[in-house]
Order: C-alpha cells, then structure tokens, then sequence
C-alpha cells in the first residue's frame, strides 16, 4: 500500500465498487477460483487460485475485506463461500489418499462456473 | 503494558518501517524496535482514555480476560456437545448460536463447528496470517503462527499432523480447513472410550487446546 493512502483512523467513507450480485452459486455446485493476480490485500490464496472445487456451504454477506483493508468500509457486502477442493485436485505433488479435502472461505467474486 | 512508558519506549530502539504492502511475517515480537502497530495501539489506547472512552483498567481487564477465561471456554462447550447430543447438532449447525445458548458471547467471531468421525479428520490452520476462534480458545499458539506450520499443513497434512504424534491411517479423510475470511472453526474430537459417566468437567480437562484446533485428539490418560 502507497503509505499517503492510509487513512489513520479516518471514519471509513462508501466504497466506490459496483454493487453484487445476489447468491449465484448453490451448495454442490461446482466453482472454478479464478485465476488472477491482482495487486492489494485479497483473502484468496495464491495456492487456491486456478482450481476447482465444490460449494460447501453459504456464510453469509459479509464486508468486503478487499475495501476494508484500505479504509473503505466495505459496502456492498460480498457473498461468502465455503469451497471444498480435493487435495490432489489443488497439489499434483499431493502424497496422501485422494480422498483427502481442503477447504476455505472464497467470496463470490472470485468464484466462476466451472 | 508498562507503568513507565519512556522505560518503555527507551528499550526500544525507534526507526522501525514496517509497511502492509509487503507484509511482514506474523509473529510476535519482544525485543527490537517496536513495531509501527505496537505505536499505534499505544498511541490509541492514550487518545481513547484522555477522551474517556475507555479506562486502563478496562484494556487490562480484557487483557486478563484472554489468559484467564477465554481459553478454556473451547473445552467446556464441546464437553458439553459430548455429552449432550442435541446440543452437539445445534453447534454443528449454528456454532456461534450455540455457544450464546451456552452463556458464552462470541461477539465479532462467527462459529463453524466441524466434528472427527471415525471416517473424517479435521485440522484447522489459516494460510494467509493467523485467524483463530480467540473467544473460544484465547489467543493463538507460536506454532500456529509459524509460517512453518501454515505452508506445510495445507499440502502435507499427514506429515504435518504425524510431527503432533497424530498418525492417520489412508482410510481416514483428511479435512484440512483454511480459516481465510470471515469465519473461525472449532474441531468436535471424539469421544474416546473410557470417558463413560465422566463429568463434563473432567471430559473438559482432556479436551486441550491443540485436540479442538486438530492437531492431536483426546487421550484418557492425559487426564490427571
């Protein structure tokens, strides 16, 4: 982050970002993590990124740490996911038993069908 | 917290640049130079008790509260899901609802309660810094924040788990949970045999702190 940037214990002001849209992904669905590097803070792992999993769960709405993280205050609020990833799906290296599963919170916006 | 705050700030050298962007590892630090965030919580706390916002005592309380109280609160709710299989479906399904049924106050963390079977494990860790259910179970061991333990136990769980003593044989399903966001979890261990008839406290001293992150699993003779 650019240190001018910084809002100091500044109140939060509106995020500029479109709205959302409503929940697009169902529990059992199946979700590719895009693939994309964008510069900032992101809550989506490097090692996520690319792969495909499944829709575990719905968490819920929540504010938008992308924006939070810069002093926004993180409106609209992204849908959050649970995904579950099979590890040999998310490491080619993988040595345990294909059954085994890794899964984590991805907002919505990350997420496309796959 | 120290009584004397140019003591304090006198043993630290100054002159220290720490930027987000390039996010420095997690890990506590108690020497060297303070960094620009133990500055700012310092500087912050002054500014909220000159304002009247907060009191010392208050900060120190809360401070006293993470290491006397919140981290047994993990043991006792999941000693009671152990014994109580009706609550135990009512934490797998709203953790965070539960535990207010239970008399504990979550506050900001939303609870996923995720339960061992003899066909699942379940391990926690978060890749990306430390999250961690603190109102559960106080703040975070070192190892937890180790860069070792957060790289390695997402691609090499068996390895990993096998280093805590736990050896998982192929049929188990390793569940590997990456708290990233918003969420925080807790780990429901089994109930071992020999456990029958035990009160809910004394299940609770058995269930630690590393059996509720995944790491380990109760054993009968851990209790005392």
């Amino acid at each position: 982050m650019t240190p001018g940037l910084r809002t100091r214990g500044a109140a939060p002001f509106p995020s500029t970002y479109a709205p959302a849209p409503g929940h697009r992904f169902k529990v059992g669905e199946r979700v590719a993590v895009k693939r994309r590097f964008p510069p900032g803070h992101r809550r989506t792992p490097h090692y996520i990124r690319g792969k495909t999993g499944v829709i575990e769960r719905i968490c819920g709405a929540f504010p938008n740490p992308e924006e939070l993280a810069y002093g926004f205050d993180g409106e609209p609020k992204k849908v959050l996911y649970r995904v579950r990833f099979a590890q040999t799906s998310v490491w080619p290296a993988y040595r345990g038993p294909a059954r085994d599963l890794i899964e984590m919170e991805i907002f919505e916006h990350w997420l496309e069908p796959a | 917290m120290s009584d004397h705050p140019h003591d304090y700030y006198a043993k630290k050298k100054h002159g220290h640049d720490h930027d987000h962007e390039e996010h420095a590892p997690i890990e506590e630090r108690d020497e060297g130079p303070p960094s620009e965030f133990e500055i700012m919580s310092r500087a912050m706390q002054e500014l909220l008790e000159e304002k009247g916002a907060v009191t010392a005592e208050q900060v120190r309380r809360r401070m006293e509260l993470f290491e006397e109280e919140l981290p047994y609160r993990g043991s006792r709710v999941v000693a009671h899901a152990w014994t109580d299989p009706e609550f135990k479906k009512r934490l797998l399904d709203d953790g965070k609802a539960a535990c207010t049924e239970f008399g504990i106050d979550l506050e900001a963390d939303r609870l996923i309660a995720v339960e061992n079977t003899p066909e699942v494990h379940n391990v926690i860790v978060c890749t990306l810094c430390s999250c961690y259910p603190r109102a559960l179970l106080g703040m975070p061991p070192t190892w937890y924040k180790s860069t070792n333990y957060r790289s390695r136990v997402v691609f090499e769980p068996r390895a990993v788990l096998k280093e805590f003593g736990t050896v998982l044989p192929d049929r188990v399903t390793v569940r590997v949970h990456d708290s990233n966001a918003d969420m925080r979890y807790v780990v429901i261990p089994m109930r071992p045999k020999g456990t029958e008839g035990w009160s809910e406290e004394r299940l609770a001293a058995i269930l630690t702190r590393d059996t509720l992150v995944g790491v380990t699993v109760p054993r009968v003779d851990a209790a005392t």
